[in-house]
């Protein structure tokens, strides 16, 4: 496949991370490792390794973000680069300059990475394809298709509490049409050996064909909820309900909603995630969200140590990959 | 290109297929003055030719008659011009093609359609027929001057890809084209359930997070518009089917009586939406590619003639138009180059026989045009292709002489390529 070659280089490391969907197992636990790797770092009082010195990586965000964008220019930081963030939704896009003329005037500057986010589908493969073959692309959201580190903080996050997949069931709930993490998850999830992947919420929210993705779809909460280890819960945009997708919020929420009673479903140790920002009161109760159950902050501090390994491994062809560690 | 003396051509011992007079064997064709003189084994009594073309091998056939080509002229000449591509075309053995109403600015007014058919009559590689705005600007509201577009050489109507604001707007322009016994060609399209759907709704859509359209977009306009003509009793021709229900219910209101036909592009007789792989935008096409068993439902609805043309949907674009991600770069793919070479493999895979294989490409698409085209009838215009069904070619940027490089079939290998083709007798191609 030709995504393949993309995301891989000839030594069938990772070159580029534009999407979790494809790649093999062991590269995700790679990636996981080496993520825990870094936690110690991130715990020291000198916080820098210097894997990246010298290189320049540019946060190149077509659509807003503070959260995102933040924790991959600390990710950065840390490994010793060089981050420059450019905003182009307010300045390039609206003056009629194509995405490509944006990538041949930063290629032009000497940048090493790019992490991209983008409101299209496809935008981070698209840039990979015809970036200057020295830079490697993070795909950090594009569109409904695809957010990889967003899945693998997750997938880390997942297995620092369970330890390991195969025997797990995990349910996400909400709105997964729209929802790039989502599909990223369920990608990394079957990938690492999950054998019970469910989708939960109302049809009008759930992609055509979904169970081709190798999901189960529950429309009932309940029944989803039943017996799960973990619970991912998505975050529901107001403009569903413009589109006529939705009713309300007070109905999402009292269908769709995580409450304790719907949490006392699923299993007695059963974690609750949420990508975050949580929009209490619709997704999730409050007392859910910060409840023993919820992994919702460790989600957000496994974020640096993901983007960290994710950068060191497609940025050097000498990086920190396992296997040259333990050669 | 102006016309001086026209030759007398002999054409030897191809196997002449002339699907209008359901000719399938080795003869001459006898040529003078531009046209058709005979189809037989002998030449008639004192007919000396000028030039003799050896087509032993060779496949006869009437120039192919396409559709729907769109030149990009006037307005969008970055894109191509109607130089450009009707050479193109004429390198593919169609010599007949006809351009949708969506040109910048919309043939609306006699002004436009002339415009065209003089340039294309300057270029002299093909004949360019035009189909008439039904709506002022396309607009879905207000009659164009339906009259005056015919005279002016307009052989049909449509709106293009241009929503009818409501039903009633479309039965009054199917009505009124009616009346100037005008074929009215629907692209027919739910634009609300479309919504802003690029991909066909399914698996794929799903995977790669692409906006879906639903096959439900085609199929919920189809059955509005057969409604509407069996209330009012006209002619339609629905353009560039891309679902297998539609076909059904197609095939079913022909069985009906209505007087309704259909064309289906070469791409989507070949391409589904896994052809899209990774965003692959040279697949960006409205309508959408869809599933197998769409894939497999037109098709079937070829072989069994409910659909009784295929088309190129030519849509040449420059390299910028494709290079974005995939929802927002344009639709369309460059078809001329690929419109024979495509329709033969249904035969080679087994699909369909030669003879209506040929019919599907010259003499029907011309009966639904009304223009004098598409066979080998003696007095005809001497419109040709000549092909070598042997002949194996590469698709590549070396090959492809439409300014549109955008199609996703490049590097394939194609079986059957034209050598000659002649429109009004005259040698409007030949393969080095």
């Amino acid at each position: 496949m030709k995504q393949q070659h993309l995301q891989l280089d000839h030594n069938k490391r990772l070159r580029h991370f534009l999407t979790t969907e494809g790649l093999k197992r062991d590269l995700l636990v790679e990636i996981l490792d080496t993520a825990e790797s870094f936690t110690s770092i991130t715990n020291q009082q000198i916080k820098k390794v210097p894997l990246l010195r010298g290189k320049t990586v540019v946060n190149l965000f077509f659509e807003a973000s503070t959260r995102t964008r933040t924790t991959f220019e600390l990710a950065a930081k840390r490994l010793s680069a060089d981050v420059l963030n450019i905003n182009v939704s307010a300045s390039a896009a609206s003056k009629g300059e194509t995405l490509l003329d944006t990538l041949r005037n930063l290629e032009a500057m000497h940048c090493d990475m790019f992490v991209v986010r983008h409101p299209n589908s496809g935008a981070a493969h698209f840039i990979a394809e015809h970036c200057a073959p020295h830079i490697s692309v993070l795909n950090a959201g594009d569109g409904r298709h695809a957010h990889p580190t967003q899945a693998m903080i997750d997938m880390f996050t997942i297995r620092r509490h369970k330890h390991e997949f195969h025997n797990l069931s995990v349910a996400i709930v909400g709105d997964i049409l729209h929802s790039r993490v989502a599909r990223s998850q369920i990608h990394a999830l079957s990938t690492l050996g999950v054998p019970d992947i469910r989708v939960i919420g109302p049809r009008t929210l759930i992609p055509a064909d979904a169970s081709t993705l190798g999901v189960h779809v529950y429309n009932d909460l309940d029944q989803g909820l039943d017996g799960v280890d973990v619970i991912i819960m998505l975050r529901l945009q107001r403009e569903r309900m413009s589109s006529a997708l939705l009713p309300s919020e007070h109905e999402y929420f009292r269908l769709y909603g995580l409450t304790k009673e719907k949490l006392a479903l699923a299993k007695a140790d059963v974690i609750v995630m949420h990508p975050g920002p949580i929009n209490r009161g619709v997704e999730m109760d409050s007392a859910v969200a910060d409840g023993e159950h919820s992994v919702i902050l460790q989600q957000v501090s496994h974020g640096i140590s993901i983007r960290m390994a994710v950068m060191s491994m497609t940025m050097s062809p000498k990086g920190t990959s396992q296997s040259e560690r333990d050669a | 290109m102006s016309q001086g003396k026209k030759q007398r051509i002999h054409i030897r011992n191809g196997l002449v297929i002339d699907p209008a007079n359901n000719i399938n064997e080795v003869r001459d064709v006898f040529i003078a003055k531009g046209k058709i003189i005979s189809v037989s084994s002998d030449a008639p009594d004192g007919f000396n030719a000028d030039i003799v073309i050896d087509a032993s091998g060779h496949v006869v056939c009437p120039g192919l008659v396409d559709l729907c080509a769109r030149l990009r002229e006037p307005g969008q000449e970055q894109k191509a011009t109607i130089a450009s591509e009707t050479a193109a075309a004429a390198a593919s053995g169609i010599t007949s093609l006809c351009c949708p109403p969506d040109t910048k600015p919309i043939i609306d007014t006699a002004a436009v359609a002339t415009l065209i058919h003089e340039k294309a009559q300057a270029a002299g590689k093909a004949s360019v027929y035009t189909l008439a705005a039904l709506t002022r600007q396309l607009d879905g509201a207000s009659l164009s001057e339906m009259g005056a577009l015919k005279n002016a050489g307009c052989v049909g109507v449509s709106n293009a890809y241009a929503p009818f604001k409501n039903n009633l707007i479309l039965r009054h322009a199917m009505e009124y084209a009616a009346s100037h016994d005008l074929v009215v060609h629907l692209h027919a399209e739910d634009i609300d359930l479309r919504n802003d759907g690029c991909v066909h709704e399914g698996q794929i859509s799903t995977r790669l997070g692409l906006a879906g359209n639903p096959a439900a977009a085609e199929t919920v306009a189809v059955s509005q518009i057969l409604a509407l003509i069996e209330q009012i009793g006209v002619k339609a021709h629905f353009c560039r089917l891309s679902t297998a229900r539609a076909v059904q219910m197609i095939a079913r209101a022909q069985y009906s009586g209505l007087q309704v036909t259909a064309d289906v592009s070469a791409h989507q007789l070949h391409l589904t939406d896994m052809d899209i792989g990774y965003f692959n935008s040279n697949c960006h096409v409205s309508p959408p590619l869809r599933s197998l068993r769409d894939r497999e439902g037109l098709r079937a609805g070829l072989s069994q003639g409910t659909i009784s043309a295929i088309c190129s949907d030519h849509q040449p674009h420059e390299a910028d138009a494709k290079l974005s991600p995939f929802a927002l770069t344009e639709t369309g793919m460059s078809g001329l180059e690929t419109l024979l070479p495509l329709s033969l493999r249904l035969m080679n895979e087994g699909l369909i026989e030669l003879m209506p294989l040929l019919a599907s490409l010259t003499c029907q698409p011309a009966q639904l045009l009304g223009i004098n085209a598409g066979t080998l009838t003696p007095g005809a215009k001497a419109d040709i292709c000549i092909y070598d069904p042997e002949r194996e070619w590469q698709l590549d940027s070396t090959t492809l002489r439409s300014k549109g490089q955008n199609t996703p079939m490049m590097h394939w290998e194609f079986l059957g390529q034209v050598t000659h083709t002649l429109r009004h007798g005259q040698f409007v191609f030949q393969l080095d």
